[in-house]
C-alpha cells in the first residue's frame, strides 16, 4: 500500500491508498478522484489522466517515455513536472506522494 | 467487395435495411450477423477509416481478450473484421457523421449526414462506442465565440486563410502539413508546440525548419495562454514560453490537439439516455425507439460491461429482432455455419 494525496486545482486535498502494482490512474479512478478523466482506459493513448508530480516526488515518478512525450503533446497547460498518470506504477516509494490534477483534462 | 464511400450528398437518399451508425469492430461484425440473416448495411464513420477507436486510439496496441485470439493488434482486429464481412458488401460512408433522424410515416428513417448524404432505411443500429471523434478544444476562456471565424481544427476553403496572421499550434503531422500549406499564402505563420521535438515526419518537420531560417515563419516553443479580440473577431493571442509571455497579432489559430469523444447529435434523437449511454433491452437491445438499436460501448443494461466480446453477443442478438422488422413475414430458422450449406453459400465458401 502507498497513500498517495491529490491537490484539485481549488487547493481541496484527498489522499488514498493505492496498492502497489495498480497505475496510479488506476488508483485515482478506484477512489473517484475528480479531473483524472482516463478516457482511453490507461492505454497511454489519451492524454486526459493529465497531472503535476509535487517537485519532491519527481525523481520517484520518473521521467515520461517518448510514447508518454507524445502523448502529453495532447495534454494542455504541459509543465516539466507533467505525467500522464496511467504510465506511473505505485511502488512503496511512491508512498506520501503528491499529485496536483490540472484545471482542466481538455 | 467493399465499397468506400467519400461525401457525396446527390440528393436522392439511398435505401437499406440497415444503417449502422459506427464502423468500429462491433459496427463491423454486426454486418456479418446482419448479412447472414440476408439484411444489407450501410456503415457511417466520422474517421476517415474503418476500425473506429481501434484504428484511431490504439492500431499498435495489443488486446488480449478477443476470444481464440491471444493477442491482437488493435489494426489486425480491424482488418480482420474487415476480411470477415467481405461477403457482405457493405457499403462504407467515411469522414461523415450523422446528424438528423427523423421518422417516416412508413415507419422507416430518414437519416441525413453533415456532408448531406440521405439514406431511407428500415433500421438504425448505433454502434458509435464513445461517440463521434471531434477535435479537442484548447480549454481557453472565450474560445468557442472564435470558433468557425477565427479558430478552425480543419480548412474548408484555403481562403480563408488568405493574408491571414495564422498560429498554428501542435506538433503532429496535422500541424506540420498544414504549416507548408498554409504558409506561402499568409500574411506571416507561427508555429508553436510545447516543446522542440515533432512527432510528424521527418521531412515535413525539415521543410518548416527550413522556412524559419529564411525567415518565411516563425517557430515557437511555449503554450496558449489566452485569446483577445471582439465579436468572433481574434485580434491576438497570449503565448507563454520559458523567457516569459508574448503577445501576438493572430487572427487565425488552428490548434492540433487530437481528438476526444462525443456524443453528438445522437443526445437530440428523442432517445431515453443515462449519462450519456443509451439504456436497451438486453434481448433485443433495441433502445426506447422501436427500430433503433444500440450495440457496443454506447449502450447500458444491468451488467453491462464495455467489451469488445460483448458488443459482438450483442450485435447477434440484436440482427435477430432486426430480421423480425426487415421480412416480417419470414420464420428465421437458426443455422450454425458450419453446418448450413445456405449460409456456407452466402459466405461464399461453398
Amino acid at each position: 500500500m502507498a497513500k498517495i494525496t491529490f491537490i484539485q486545482p481549488d487547493g481541496v486535498t484527498q489522499v488514498i491508498e493505492a496498492t502497489v502494482g495498480q497505475t496510479v490512474m488506476e488508483a485515482a479512478k478506484t477512489n473517484d478522484v475528480p479531473g483524472i478523466e482516463a478516457e482511453c482506459g490507461g492505454a497511454c493513448a489519451c492524454a486526459t489522466c493529465h497531472v503535476y508530480v509535487a517537485e519532491e516526488w519527481r525523481e520517484k515518478a520518473g521521467a515520461p517515455s517518448e510514447m508518454e512525450e507524445d502523448m502529453l503533446d495532447f495534454a494542455f497547460d504541459v509543465r516539466e513536472e507533467s505525467r500522464l498518470c496511467c504510465q506511473i506504477k505505485v511502488t512503496e516509494d511512491l508512498d506520501g506522494a503528491v499529485f496536483q490534477v490540472p484545471a482542466k483534462q481538455f | 467487395m467493399t465499397t468506400l464511400q467519400h461525401g457525396g450528398g446527390s440528393g436522392e437518399p439511398i435505401e437499406t435495411d440497415v444503417v449502422i451508425i459506427g464502423a468500429g469492430p462491433v459496427g463491423l461484425f454486426a454486418v456479418f450477423e446482419l448479412g447472414l440473416l440476408d439484411i444489407k448495411c450501410h456503415l457511417i464513420d466520422i474517421l476517415d477509416k474503418p476500425g473506429g477507436q481501434c484504428a484511431e486510439l490504439y492500431p499498435e496496441k495489443p488486446i488480449y481478450d478477443i476470444p481464440a485470439l491471444p493477442v491482437v493488434s488493435g489494426q489486425e482486429l480491424t482488418d480482420r473484421l474487415l476480411e470477415q464481412i467481405k461477403p457482405f458488401e457493405p457499403t462504407f460512408h467515411i469522414s461523415e457523421r450523422v446528424d438528423e433522424l427523423e421518422r417516416q410515416p412508413d415507419g422507416r428513417f430518414l437519416l441525413r449526414s453533415d456532408a448531406g448524404t440521405q439514406f431511407l432505411t428500415k433500421i438504425v443500429v448505433i454502434a458509435a462506442g464513445g461517440g463521434s471523434f471531434t477535435p479537442k478544444r484548447p480549454p481557453l476562456p472565450g474560445i468557442e465565440t472564435y470558433e468557425g471565424s477565427s479558430v478552425f481544427y480543419s480548412v474548408r476553403r484555403m481562403e480563408d486563410f488568405r493574408g491571414r496572421d495564422i498560429l498554428i499550434v501542435g506538433g503532429g503531422d496535422s500541424a506540420l502539413d498544414w504549416t507548408l500549406s498554409l504558409q506561402p499564402i499568409a500574411n506571416s505563420l507561427t508555429l508553436l508546440h510545447r516543446r522542440d521535438d515533432f512527432r510528424a515526419a521527418p521531412h515535413s518537420v525539415e521543410k518548416m525548419r527550413e522556412l524559419v531560417a529564411a525567415g518565411k515563419m516563425r517557430l515557437m516553443i511555449g503554450q496558449m495562454a489566452g485569446l483577445q479580440g471582439s465579436d468572433g473577431q481574434l485580434e491576438s493571442v497570449a503565448v507563454k514560453t520559458k523567457e516569459g509571455e508574448e503577445t501576438l497579432k493572430i487572427d487565425r489559430i488552428m490548434p492540433f490537439f487530437g481528438l476526444t469523444m462525443k456524443l453528438g447529435p445522437v443526445a437530440n434523437w428523442g432517445l431515453n439516455l443515462e449519462e450519456n449511454l443509451i439504456p436497451v433491452d438486453t434481448e433485443k437491445f433495441e433502445t426506447s425507439e422501436p427500430r433503433i438499436f444500440a450495440i457496443g460501448d454506447i449502450n447500458t443494461y444491468p451488467g453491462k460491461l464495455k467489451l469488445i466480446l460483448s458488443g459482438f453477443h450483442e450485435a447477434a442478438l440484436m440482427s435477430q429482432a432486426a430480421h423480425r422488422y426487415v421480412y416480417p413475414d419470414k420464420k428465421l430458422l437458426f443455422q450454425y455455419t458450419t453446418s448450413s450449406s445456405n449460409l456456407q453459400k452466402k459466405l461464399g465458401v461453398r
